[in-house]
Formats: C-alpha cells, structure tokens, sequence
C-alpha cells in the first residue's frame, strides 16, 4: 500500500530531534534506516503525524571497541558491522547474528538502532543484546538514562522507550578471547525471519569448569529471552556430554512459550527451539 | 517538498510530498520505469536501485531521504547502442523469463560485481536471495551472474592499473 500522509523534518541536532520528539504528542517516529518504519507505514500498523529523518545527526554512526566492550551507534548499519574487521575478534557472536539479518539490500540500510525501537521477537538484533547483557543509552528532554537489555523489551514491537525519548547508543560488554560462542537459526528461506533461533556463549573459570554460561533464544515467544534454567545445567560442568546435550534440549523446549502463527505451530516451535540451542552448543564447543 | 539528486549521472530537481517512495519518484516524477515496484514492502527485491554506491530497496526509502544521493537505476547499466555484459550474460544464459524481476536482479548483480568481482556461487546466492523470481529461473540468473563476474574483474584491473 502506499504510506500514509506525514509531516517530515530532517533535524541536524540532537537537541533538535528531541524538542521535536517532545512537540509531537508522541505521535512523532524517529526514521532511521526505515528497514522496519516503512513497511510497517506500508501496512498501515504504523501512521505517524511526524517522521524525523536521524540521518543527518552527527555522531551516531561510529562503532567504537575498548576494554569496556563494543559501542554502536544508534544509526551502525548492518554492513557496517559486517565490514568491520575489528568486530570479528571483538564481538563475533554479533557478527554471527547480523549475518543472518535478512537480505543484502536491506543490510545496506537497517541499522541497529531501528532494529531495536522495531523490537520483533524473532529479530536477531534484540536476540543479541539480551543474551550479551547489552545496555541502551537513551536520551530524551531529562537527559539520558541507561536501560538493561532485559528490560527494554517488553512485548512484540513495545520496548521501555518512552514517547519523546530516542536511542543513542548499545554497549555490548567486553568479550574474552578464549570465550566459546554458537549462533543458530532456523527459517524456511534464507533472509526471513527465524521460526527460531539461539546465541549462546559460555567461559571456562580458573580450575577449567564452565561458567558465565548465557544462553538466549528469539522467535519463540512475546520477546527475546534468556533460559536461567539451560544455562544452570551448563554452568559448574567439566564438560558437556551427549546426556547433557539431550537435557538441555528438553529443558529448553520446555522453557519456551512459543505461538502458533501462519509460518508454524507453537509445538513446532518449542520443538525448533531446542534443536538450535543443540546446535549452537555444537558448534560452540567444537 | 523540492529535492535534488543525481540520477544516472544527471542531476535532477524533484517536487515529492513526504509520503512518496523513492520508487514511485523515478517512476511517476522521472518517468524512469526501469524499476519494478513489486510488493512494496521490502520482501521482492523488484526495486532495488544503486544509492551511493549500495544496493537498496527503493520502496523502504523515502523520496526525500534520497536529497543529496547519486542514484544509479538499471536505465543507468546500459550503454547507448549494444548489451553491457551482465546484460549478454543474463540473455546467453536465459536469465529472465517475464522480467518483471529482473531490474532488481540486475541493479543487485551489478552492485555486488563492482564491489566483490571475485565472489563465488554461494555469496552470488546469499546475496541474490533477496529478489525474488516468480518464473523460479534463479539456476539460469545465477550462472549469469557467475559468467558476469570475468568482466568486473578486467574492470576492476583496469582500474587499479
């Protein structure tokens, strides 16, 4: 469909973007790659009075590593992660996870911070951060505040981002180098959105047991979320068997709430979910 | 709102309201309806253009974002007078069946060949996967492609040399 009839602004300051975020009801919507804006407009789920172009704000498009992790900009698109050689050593379950965020064409122009305004459970952005204990910067007209990954997403296409507020930076936290990792996903066309998906890593402590085991799925459920209880089975473990393998896919299978949708079933899912969080420990662990 | 771009090497002057998608600017402003609008919703990969360098998807950007950028649609893949040859590789090796496709094939094709002249089957699938061919002729696209690829490498020679 064509889009509804909006007003546009392409603001060049920060200050700017927030004075019209706050001026608009919040019946504004921030345009980032449009990735997900634009379709949603072209469905009509979305019918902004106001949409506000961030691509001339400056500073949002940088990715910057240190011994405090990796920052990406609002605005880092998908390629940018991609051609990023840096990323591969710092950070490269994450560039495991973009990898699989649909198609060439889009990848061009999605970014990061639109994938997470967007908030769709099985997107791999969201799956990420939630995973990796990522934190949020957003910054609104009393300044900026912090949000934990676990608490930004709350419900299909609803985060914790209030009107007049807008996202500036994801902090991802340092990545250790000996740090085992796994990233899986399951759709029945390459570049769709996954039935299922996992990222996990795990770390060895100083006598060789695993620890810090994080282990997280997408598109089984209402959002992106961590299994407390697969990671608790890892955790303390001196290595992981075939016996191990099979209860974690129980127990993951069991932890999941999936729906049924046109794409599969609820019990497909739950079923899916578990084979991907096998798999993603395979291949960690290999 | 008035905006200027550059379009296949001409600069132009548009008048858009905010609503309209860069998609339907070429088409109905310019007139240019070498590229397909197909689903208009990001999935059928029919209107993928060149901006600055990067292939994208014409109907998930706004007119008015492209102020500024130099666009390249499939019109701006051919010379005057004989097939470029992604072209003659698309028509040796049957790469087209209706064509309502294969703008979208061809702005994506030549976008991937300038930037990665020695990619292999797999990455030309991968990267092709977002453009769908409802004929299903995706064998024949990519061995096009494929064959495609001697002439970016003598390109991308020449330009170095």
């Amino acid at each position: 469909m064509k889009l509804p009839a909006f007003d546009y602004a392409c603001p060049t300051t920060l200050a700017e973007t927030i004075s019209l975020l706050a001026s608009s009801n919040g019946e504004a919507r921030l345009l980032a790659g449009g990735q997900s804006l634009m379709p949603m407009m072209a469905f009509r789920i979305a019918s902004p009075s106001l949409v506000i172009d961030m691509r001339k704000l400056p500073g949002l498009n940088r990715i910057e590593i240190d011994a405090n992790g990796v920052r990406l900009g609002a605005m880092v698109r998908y390629c940018d992660i991609l051609g990023d050689e840096r990323l591969r050593t710092a950070h490269p379950l994450l560039v495991a996870a973009i990898e699989h965020v649909a198609h060439y064409q889009i990848r061009n122009r999605g970014t990061v911070g639109g994938s997470i305004a967007h908030a769709d459970p099985a997107a791999e952005t969201p799956g990420i951060l939630v995973t990796c204990d990522a934190e949020i910067t957003v910054l609104g007209e009393s300044g900026t505040r912090v949000i934990a990954a676990d608490d930004f997403f709350i419900a299909p296409l609803t985060t914790a981002l209030e009107p007049g507020e807008m996202i500036t930076q994801i902090r991802l936290p340092a990545w250790p180098a000996a740090r085992r990792w796994g990233f899986q996903e399951f759709s029945r066309r390459r570049g769709d959105f996954a039935m299922a998906g996992a990222a996990l890593f795990l770390d060895r402590d100083d006598v060789g047991l695993i620890a810090n085991a994080h282990v997280g799925v997408i598109g089984v459920g209402d959002r992106a979320i961590r299994l407390p209880q697969v990671e608790a089975i890892l955790n303390g473990a001196t290595a992981v068997n075939d016996a191990m393998i099979a209860e974690i896919e129980k127990t993951t299978a069991a932890s999941v709430e999936p729906f049924d949708d046109i794409h599969s079933s609820a019990a497909y899912r739950r079923s899916l979910a578990g084979t991907m969080v096998k798999r993603a420990l395979k291949s960690a662990l290999a | 709102m008035k905006i200027e771009f550059s379009v296949n090497g001409k600069p132009v002057e548009v008048e858009a309201e905010p609503r309209m998608t860069l998609a339907d600017c070429l088409r109905h402003k310019l007139g240019l309806t070498g590229t397909h609008v197909g689903c208009e919703h990001g999935v059928c990969g029919a209107c993928t253009i060149i901006v600055d360098g990067a292939a994208v998807r014409s109907c998930l950007m706004l007119a008015v974002q492209a102020d500024g950028a130099d666009i390249t649609t499939v019109e701006g893949l051919s010379h005057e007078d004989r097939l470029t040859p992604l072209q003659t590789a698309f028509r040796r090796n049957h790469g087209l069946q209706c064509g309502y496709c294969t703008p979208g094939m061809l702005t994506t094709s030549h976008a991937l060949l300038t930037n990665e002249p020695d990619c292999d089957a797999d990455r030309v699938r991968e990267v092709l996967s977002g453009n769908i061919c409802r004929c299903t002729g995706y064998v024949s696209i990519v061995e096009a492609v494929l064959e495609a690829r001697a002439a970016y490498r003598k390109d991308a020679e020449e330009d170095r040399a």
